[in-house]
């Protein structure tokens, strides 16, 4: 069983991995992309949909799955380079990422392209979205589970947390969200814009179960989702610490990280950080190129 | 139904019936059950009866997720906290992925039992018929209010239905039914065509009955369906008589009026004459003051009917 989770482990890493290649490679094309917050969740999507979550590749309308709900919907990227993953989507559909015609616009919108849940980017709607979808479950006498990914700066909206009463009230214990604390807005540290510290303790106090995992670990995150399986009568948050532009080292742990545009050294210098092969380094950069 | 009744008298009943009929029917509630009057739903349905409390942008989002399971939702508060406090929820979570949510908006307009501007909507109609893959409907009596909850309990995706606070008469007929996109004319008449939907329907026909006695024959049209709007009766309301007159319980800018001029300057040029809220905020007041304060009168129509007309 050991060897088997380490396997597995490493497997999680490397999704997580090439969905940072791709972000990269997807708003290194697009020319502008929410790159900070996109690579920030890499792992928490891999062990989503790579191990925690029931779902169908091949069905991604399957009636009992789990739902995920990317409540800070300009994350996308990365849950759009989680599906070509998964097989929801065609790998080569990527590079059509933010185009007018395109299923992967820059908030993500549900009924353009399978698996995108709901439709998200104003934030704070996400978390009641998905609040709905567990409460239907029980109302539907439904086994599946929902998960919602926040934002910290999405935590200053007020609806995060007229959802965080409901789902306790009503003890959704198939409800399960998680924070991307990469601890940033769009303009600063949240702790400068506008503290959202003590934030396990406000959980706490909304009545939710709550656990603290790093949010890049995969194991963390799976010890985290495998203690809310446990939970009976509430809600789970887990607080998955992270940073924000992860393994993208000019831009890692730094607020202009949140919308950026790539220069061609800037991509070719991150993509071999990321050991992206050379030739696929040189195919994005002409991409870039033609693209423009 | 010849007595008065409130259309929001009727939600209760129709809304445990189509329950009834239908196990996917739930409604959803912001701590106003008692004056919504849907205590009946909530009795026989204690399961599908959600309450979220004092939370409209968080009802908006319930809805959508309970909606995207399969189920049918009617999400009922007043109309202002509908549209002005939680217009980006029902832009985003529900007309964007145009899912099956029925916001049920009630104390339309001014008439609102005296809380005053902070709770007359007169903004809502021009908000939710802006936002696309939105419906906007407002029954004109309790007999079309039935009607309209039985078409949105089949029809699949998002509706705001505006319903009235107050006892008005029976004037849609017994067998009625309701179709969206299409209007209902009352009364005929050559002269001038007067279009009101919801609460202003009553006076505007008394208006008509008046008129008539001063050798003026009023068309009067109730146009529930404020969108889609029957392009085709407000053609032919400007060819066959003219002039046409638009009575709402809002504010004129972005109403029924704005949608009547919209359809008429591009399809019929006529002139027309908005009756209701210039552009100004509401009062506390009994209903009869209401209409005194802001022109809503039958007498306030016929005379402004008659000035339109050159009288």
């Amino acid at each position: 069983m050991m060897s088997e989770k380490a396997v597995d482990v490493r497997k999680l890493e490397e999704i997580a991995n090439r969905t940072r290649i791709n972000v990269v490679k997807m708003i290194a094309r697009s020319g502008i992309g929410h790159l900070g917050g996109s690579v920030s969740i890499a792992e928490i999507l891999a062990v989503l949909y790579f191990h925690e979550m029931r779902i169908d590749p091949k069905n991604p309308d399957w009636e009992d799955r789990d739902r995920f709900v990317l409540s800070k919907g300009h994350g996308c990227p990365a849950l759009y380079a989680t599906f070509a993953e998964v097989g929801f989507i065609p790998k080569d559909m990527l590079m059509t990422l933010h185009e007018i015609d395109s299923p992967l616009q820059m908030h993500p919108e549900r009924g353009l392209c399978p698996g995108i849940e709901m439709s998200t980017g104003a934030l704070g709607q996400g978390l009641s979205t998905a609040v709905g979808m567990a409460l239907g479950a029980r109302l539907k006498g439904k086994t599946f589970r929902v998960y919602a990914l926040v934002g910290c700066g999405e935590c200053h909206e007020g609806q995060i947390w007229e959802a965080a009463m409901f789902a306790a009230k009503n003890k959704l214990d198939n409800l399960v969200a998680i924070i991307d604390y990469n601890k940033f807005a769009l303009s600063g540290r949240t702790q400068e814009v506008m503290p959202l510290e003590p934030l396990y303790d406000k959980w706490v106090a909304f009545g939710w179960h709550v656990i603290e995992a790093n949010g890049h670990s995969v194991s963390q995150l799976i010890n985290a989702l495998d203690e809310a399986r446990t939970i009976k009568g509430k809600p789970t948050f887990i607080i998955a610490h992270t940073v924000k532009g992860r393994n993208i080292s000019y831009i890692e742990d730094t607020w202009p990280s949140h919308s950026v545009q790539m220069t061609a050294e800037q991509v070719g210098s991150t993509l071999a950080e990321l050991g992206c092969p050379k030739e696929e380094i040189k195919a994005a950069l002409a991409q870039m190129k033609e693209y423009k | 139904m010849s007595q008065r009744l409130a259309p929001r008298d009727v939600l209760g009943q129709t809304l445990t019936e189509l329950g009834q009929e239908n196990p996917n029917i739930v409604v959803l509630d912001a701590d106003f059950w008692p004056a919504s009057k849907i205590a009946a739903f909530k009795d026989r349905f204690p399961d599908r009866f959600i309450e979220v409390g004092i939370a409209e942008q968080n009802m908006m989002g319930i809805a959508a997720g309970l909606s995207t399971v399969g189920f049918t939702c009617f999400a009922s508060t007043l109309c202002v906290f509908c549209s002005r406090r939680a217009c980006d929820q029902v832009t985003t979570s529900i007309a964007l992925p145009r899912l099956n949510v029925k916001i049920l908006a009630l104390y339309a307009g001014l008439y609102v039992g005296k809380n005053g501007a902070s709770h007359q909507a007169l903004e809502d109609i021009a908000i939710m018929r802006s936002i696309a893959n939105m419906t906007v409907v407002q029954p004109a009596d309790a007999l079309e209010t039935q009607a309209v909850l039985r078409f949105a309990a089949e029809y699949d995706g998002p509706m705001y239905i505006r319903v009235g606070r107050d006892p008005r008469p029976a004037t849609v007929p017994a067998d009625y039914k309701f179709r969206l996109g299409k209007a209902l004319t009352l009364r005929d008449g050559k002269d001038v065509t007067l279009i009101a939907c919801g609460d202003t329907v009553e006076n505007t026909l008394a208006a008509a009955a008046a008129l008539s006695k001063k050798g003026v024959e009023a068309r009067v049209i109730n146009m529930s369906s404020i969108k889609p709007i029957d392009e085709q009766a407000i053609v032919e309301a400007a060819e066959e008589t003219g002039k046409i007159v638009t009575v709402d319980n809002h504010n004129i800018i972005g109403g029924l009026g704005s949608a009547v001029c919209e359809v008429v300057s591009e399809k019929m040029p006529v002139r027309v004459k908005r009756i209701g809220v210039k552009d100004i905020f509401g009062k506390s007041g009994t209903n009869a003051q209401m209409e005194e304060r802001f022109g809503l009168r039958a007498q306030d129509i016929e005379d402004e009917v008659m000035s339109f007309l050159g009288n």
